[in-house]
């Protein structure tokens, strides 16, 4: 019996309708091991063996110091503390008519047997358990500059909890808006923390969409986001993996409509011990459609960086153009970067390339920034941070760029870059 | 300023330099010439501290120190500047944040006052306006998608900005067409003064009738072989390099 299932069935079968086994199947089937292609390259083995507890429904004390980052973070703002709402510290009066925001995730049973692989049982047990996240809906038309802020703080109660989110974001046709996603923690907890994103952009819908995943060393970060796109809709996506001891992204997006437009880019930053593996699966099912993905991996210390860039480009989907470039850099001995592009191609007339490297810092760049006088560490860590904030551009908007900018300095101001 | 006994260096296992002696004084402009492989910008090299260049025998001090024992940051700090024979892209390190942290980094460890923003635009509009530079080259990316010709004109500007006491030219001439030739000389005459000394190494005399050299030397075979006045750069122009080697190696 795996503790971690054990633990969650009991945390959380009380709120699961009859009909419904997920929380049962969960215990039959177990966790994906490394034999399962999936899940090659990340062990769940010292996850399996831990327990954790629900949240209470009562909100937790977030101590002024926190609140102060939060505060920080500009309206709009819709805050979460272990997973649940916090009124006090949102802030969602100045958003436009017709872009609605709330924070109540209703079972949606239909969820459930979308993720019916054993490799997905993350987001299957969080379509069963999440009761809150983000609920953006944007009628047609609507557009707004300002940006909204999610933010999901993660607060140490004694208990190691589960903490489950399920977002949903919809926009209208041709509706338009900027999203920040920010994930903190006031203090050090081993949390596992489960979400489940769905987008869904209409005919010309445009969605900026960045993700700063900045949570605890100890806590355990599992994602699935599900994205499919109308005709000529576009989604510019960053996340920006710095925090949290273990952290799984799987990135779906689905290309349905023709001229639809993923720009997605993402800086996996792995020093310490922490594993970092992000999996995209990016599915061109219409014609003209176009992906551009930018990732950069950092590794150093013990960590790990475990990348994997899937494109499907099916049948009938001509003047589809697909681009992937992976490169990372592997700043110790003892660090590891596993990086895998996959091309899969069964249309005609597409464009596609991809690349993949591991390489260490340029000597060439080095000496030249020593020779005008920038000490070695100073050298080293411009080089480092040039390197990894390359993705920001996606976001093709300055202001954007600029919010999410120094949460990627700050953590790359901690790693050490070795000699 | 400058003075090189007996240097002896090795490059991949090979050696290059073989018994090198030189010595520059302050105000002085010395051209180095000599035949491809002769171990012309291995000196350039070996001077700024380039990893990979080792010292078998012999010694260069600078202004009474052993150049050899700092590292290359601590040279730049020291006023030594090597104007690089090819430039390197650094994509994602903007040139301003670039060069203002060289200045600082060099005005730090000389413990003088760092300069903030508005006082290195300041400094940064002077330079350009004197050099004839367009600004753009500013907002780019460290030498990111330069031509062959703006890179070097980007070496002169940040000799003018951070002003050494030693500048070793490593054939900033090459590739160059002649307006860009004739801007990178002006940029060099500018900053010639009595306690500025350059090391202008190149493979042609050409940029020698736009920088008047004090002394050249003809560098072959890893030693300096002749050294003389501006005419001998004439006289090597006239015959060529093989009446050098003519000499050196009988």
């Amino acid at each position: 019996m795996i503790a971690l299932l054990e633990s969650l069935h009991a945390a959380f079968s009380d709120q699961e309708p009859l009909e419904n086994t997920a929380l049962d199947h969960a215990i039959a089937i177990g966790l994906p091991t490394q034999r399962n292609e999936q899940w090659k390259y990340t062990s769940l083995r010292a996850l399996s063996a831990r327990r954790f507890t629900a949240p209470t429904a009562q909100l937790s004390a977030i101590n002024p110091e926190t609140l102060k980052t939060v505060i920080a973070i500009p309206s709009p703002r819709i805050v979460f503390i272990n997973g649940v709402f916090d009124a006090a510290n949102s802030s969602l009066s100045n958003l436009p008519e017709g872009f609605n925001v709330t924070a109540d995730a209703s079972p949606d049973s239909s969820d459930e047997f979308r993720f019916a692989n054993a490799h997905e049982i993350f987001a299957r047990l969080n379509t069963v358990i999440a009761r809150q996240g983000v609920q953006i809906n944007v009628g047609n038309n609507i557009t707004a500059d300002a940006c909204l802020h999610a933010v999901f703080v993660s607060v140490n109660t004694g208990q190691d909890l589960a903490i489950h989110y399920r977002h949903h974001i919809v926009l209208g046709e041709n509706a338009k808006i900027n999203l920040i996603e920010h994930h903190i923690s006031q203090d050090s907890q081993q949390h596992l923390l489960n979400h489940v994103c769905v987008v869904s952009l209409h005919s010309g819908a445009e969605l900026s969409h960045a993700r700063i995943q900045q949570d605890d060393t100890g806590a355990s970060h599992f994602l699935r986001t599900e994205a499919s796109l109308q005709t000529n809709a576009s989604y510019r996506r960053l996340d920006l993996e710095l925090g949290a001891h273990l952290s799984r992204h799987d990135l779906q997006v689905k290309l349905l409509g023709d001229g639809a437009t993923l720009h997605a880019n993402g800086s996996l930053i792995a020093n310490g011990r922490r594993h970092v593996d992000t999996r995209l699966d990016i599915q061109h099912s219409a014609k003209n459609t176009e992906c551009n993905l930018v990732w950069r991996g950092l590794a150093t210390d013990r960590g790990r960086a475990v990348f994997h860039g899937g494109i499907l480009i099916q049948k009938g989907s001509d003047g589809t153009r697909a681009d992937l470039s992976n490169k990372n850099l592997l700043l110790s001995d003892n660090a590891e970067i596993d990086t895998q592009p996959v091309l899969v191609i069964h249309a005609d007339e597409v464009a596609a390339s991809h690349g993949a490297t591991v390489g260490r810092l340029d000597a060439g760049h080095l000496f030249y920034l020593r020779s005008r006088g920038i000490s070695e560490a100073q050298a080293k860590a411009m080089l480092t941070n040039a390197f990894c904030k390359e993705t920001l551009q996606v976001l093709a908007n300055d202001e954007l760029i600029n919010l999410v900018a120094p949460s990627l300095e700050k953590a790359l101001q901690a790693i050490e870059v070795p000699a | 300023m400058l003075k090189i006994e007996n240097l002896h260096v090795r490059v991949a296992g090979k050696e290059i330099l073989k018994g090198l002696s030189l010595e520059v004084k302050a105000g002085e402009v010395h051209a180095i010439m000599g035949p491809n492989g002769a171990g012309k910008s291995t000196l350039g090299n070996v001077l700024a501290g380039r990893e990979g260049y080792e010292v078998l025998e012999g010694s260069v001090s600078y202004q009474d120190k052993n150049l050899l024992d700092l590292q290359p940051e601590e040279r730049a700090a020291a006023g030594v500047f090597l104007a690089f024979q090819y430039p390197v892209e650094i994509p994602g390190v903007n040139n301003t944040y670039f060069l203002r942290s060289a200045l600082n980094a060099q005005k730090k460890y000389r413990g003088e006052a760092e300069v903030d923003s508005m006082q290195f635009l300041k400094l940064v509009r002077e330079k350009l306006s004197v050099l004839h530079l367009k600004d753009e080259l500013l907002h780019r990316a460290v030498n990111e998608g330069f031509s062959g010709g703006e890179k070097k004109r980007n070496e002169i500007f940040q000799l003018a900005l951070l002003e050494p006491k030693l500048a070793i030219l490593d054939e900033t001439d090459s590739g160059l067409d002649i307006d860009a030739l004739k801007a990178v000389a002006h940029g060099v005459n500018l900053m010639r003064s009595p306690e500025r000394a350059f090391l202008v190494i190149t493979h042609y005399q050409r940029l020698l009738d736009y920088i008047k050299p004090d002394v050249v030397h003809v560098l072959a075979e890893g030693k300096i072989v002749e050294s003389g006045g501006p005419e001998l750069a004439l006289e090597l122009e006239a015959h060529g390099y093989s009446w050098v080697k003519d000499r050196v190696i009988p």
